[in-house]
């Protein structure tokens, strides 16, 4: 089953539950844990654990062969993202800009632009006990983070079969990463703090996974700051809320050291095993 | 006319609190919430929508079922798998297709169509500071968003332009990825906030790394700089060996969720404790921007 951790905001705690909660399964059952906020990925720091796998993930680009270019230009004509310029006798491709649909490529009567890989980050792969870490961090630079995550979630696919769970800690925001990482969950668990910054993040986060249709519950982290608007936006929304963990800045220091919660504060265990109660009795697929 | 641009790397270190505190201290300035996929500036500096403007940016394939001959050229080469068919009638995954226009390219029948498609809406407006604002709203799942940020810069620095403002705040996105990318081009100082965790200090580093390809000079605020001492301390030595200034360290301090859920910034809560500590770190970047 295939979890989705997710948020509007960035900084609700999105890292600190699925690190949390993928350990603690993993202590009765086989699960994996995907860090695919690609961007910054943090889960790493919170676990310590054999490396089985890493890899550098590519995307493919076109690159320009000076020699069989009759420069007729139709390249920079069917490019919609401007990624191709014909300047004067030269061909010049911006990767930067590429969504790689190969439509240059395979269009260009010379095959003068043929396909090649360009860095996008990297993969590792870890494992603890029945646990499965797998991590990409997109190359500094690199625009576009949905290839990555595309190829991670597909990594994890082939190479961690056979898990009750897999936890997806997805990037903060509504866009298309967002998209990206949760259009093929199973369920979504949105993680939010008692504030109106929460509040109107999660009414955003909220109205995206309406539209892709998912089934969604709420963690609200921090609870004892700000006020009870996001616990009544849940109830007139009937969201149900899985969990509240406390505001306490013992919780907020040992995320500062890169430790676990759960073993040293009994109240975040005790949410976080309701959680997986709850999780329990989601209907299982076929 | 100065731009500042507010980033983080990690999403939640403060960049919203310190730049709604911005937009009440700085005198002569122009807000910008670059944000755009969450943004939450407008909670605090309460705007009144002066102009509004929706932004078209890409396409969207779409089959016209009445022409499509049913070949499945489109479905086989599109790169995205956005095309599939059942019982003989093919369609377009909105959500898949990446709008390159490959399809209708090949298409035998010229039944493919690309309209553009409504990304967001961009706003200006007036705020209960002195200052305007210039916001926006991203569609759900856009993928537009780098692109939407230049526009927002762009009618930030007319609006500043028109109205000889000397400055303009830009409030960034968390990540490092195309808005991050889109928001830093053209600004002339960039505004790091950060928190002493270790995850705080990983993007940082990050973000710095990114930020650093521009060769925009950056200063650092450190936010909860009392949760962890000694990672404030490493984070003091990365400033150092970057040449990143170190502006300001705050505390760990619930007045930071009390001014947001009061619908205020920190020196309107608590002026006794925060207004000089901001007109101090203006003084403390005004300085770097000589």
């Amino acid at each position: 089953m295939k979890i989705a951790i997710a948020s509007g905001k960035g900084g609700t705690g999105k890292t600190t539950l699925a690190v949390n909660l993928a350990l603690r399964a993993a202590e009765t059952m086989p699960v994996a844990l995907l860090d695919l906020d690609v961007e910054e990925p943090n889960g790493g720091i919170f676990i310590q654990a054999e490396i089985v796998e890493q890899r550098t993930m590519h995307r493919l680009v076109p690159e320009w062969d000076e020699a069989s270019c009759t420069l007729c230009g139709k390249c920079a004509d069917v490019c919609r993202f401007n990624a191709i310029l014909k300047l004067g006798k030269k061909i010049i491709v911006m990767p930067e800009l590429c969504h790689s649909c190969h439509a240059c490529s395979e269009l260009c009567p010379a095959g003068a632009l043929p396909m090649r890989e360009t860095v996008l980050g990297k993969l590792r792969h870890y494992r603890l006990g029945k646990l499965d870490f797998v991590e990409s961090k997109l190359e500094i630079g690199v625009e576009m983070a949905s290839p990555l995550i595309g190829q991670t979630i597909g990594y994890a696919e082939s190479r961690c079969p056979g898990k009750s769970y897999v936890f997806r800690d997805c990037p903060p925001g509504t866009s298309c990463a967002v998209m990206d990482a949760t259009k093929d969950a199973d369920f979504v668990i949105l993680v939010t703090e008692p504030t109106p910054f929460g509040l109107h993040d999660l009414g955003l986060a909220v109205e995206t996974m309406r539209h892709l249709g998912k089934p969604m519950a709420v963690v609200i982290n921090r609870m004892g700051i700000g006020n009870d608007d996001v616990l009544r936006y849940c109830e007139s929304e009937r969201l149900p809320v899985w969990g509240k963990f406390p505001n306490r800045r013992e919780i907020a220091e040992l995320y500062s050291r890169g430790e676990l919660i759960y073993p040293q504060v009994e109240a975040f265990r005790r949410e976080l095993d309701s959680i997986l109660q709850q999780l329990e009795s989601l209907p299982r697929q076929p | 006319m100065k731009e500042i641009v507010i980033i983080s790397g990690k999403g939640g270190t403060g960049k919203t609190s310190v730049a709604a505190a911005l937009a009440y201290t700085v005198p002569r300035v122009v807000m910008a919430d670059c944000d755009v996929d969450a943004a939450d500036l407008h909670l605090i500096l309460k705007p009144v929508v002066q102009s509004s403007e929706d932004f078209y940016s890409g396409v969207r394939a779409e089959i016209d079922a009445q022409s499509c001959v049913g070949c499945g050229k489109c479905e086989e080469i599109c790169r995205f798998g956005a095309i599939s068919h059942e019982s003989g009638k093919f369609s377009v995954d909105k959500l898949d297709c990446e709008g390159c226009g490959y399809c209708q390219l090949i298409c035998p029948a010229k039944a493919i169509s690309l309209p553009e498609q409504k990304v967001g809406q961009c706003f200006i407006s007036d705020t209960r500071f002195a200052c305007r604002l210039i916001h926006a709203k991203l569609g759900i799942g856009a993928d537009n968003s780098g692109k939407l940020v230049a526009k927002v810069k762009k009618e930030a620095r007319q609006e500043a332009t028109r109205t000889g403002m000397d400055y303009i705040l830009v409030d960034g996105s968390p990540g490092i990825g195309c808005p991050v990318i889109s928001s830093l081009s053209g600004a002339d100082f960039v505004l790091l906030v950060t928190e002493p965790t270790l995850s705080g200090l990983n993007d940082l580093n990050r973000v710095w790394q990114l930020t650093a390809r521009f060769q925009i000079p950056a200063g650092c605020i450190i936010n909860k700089a009392d949760l962890n001492p000694q990672v404030t301390a490493q984070i003091k030595d990365f400033l150092t060996q970057q040449g990143i200034r170190h502006l300001d360290d705050l505390p760990y301090d619930e007045d930071f969720s009390q001014a947001i859920t009061l619908g205020k910034c920190l020196p309107e809560i608590n002026p006794g404790k925060w207004k000089t500590r901001f007109a101090n770190l203006w003084q403390g970047i005004t300085k770097e921007l000589k």
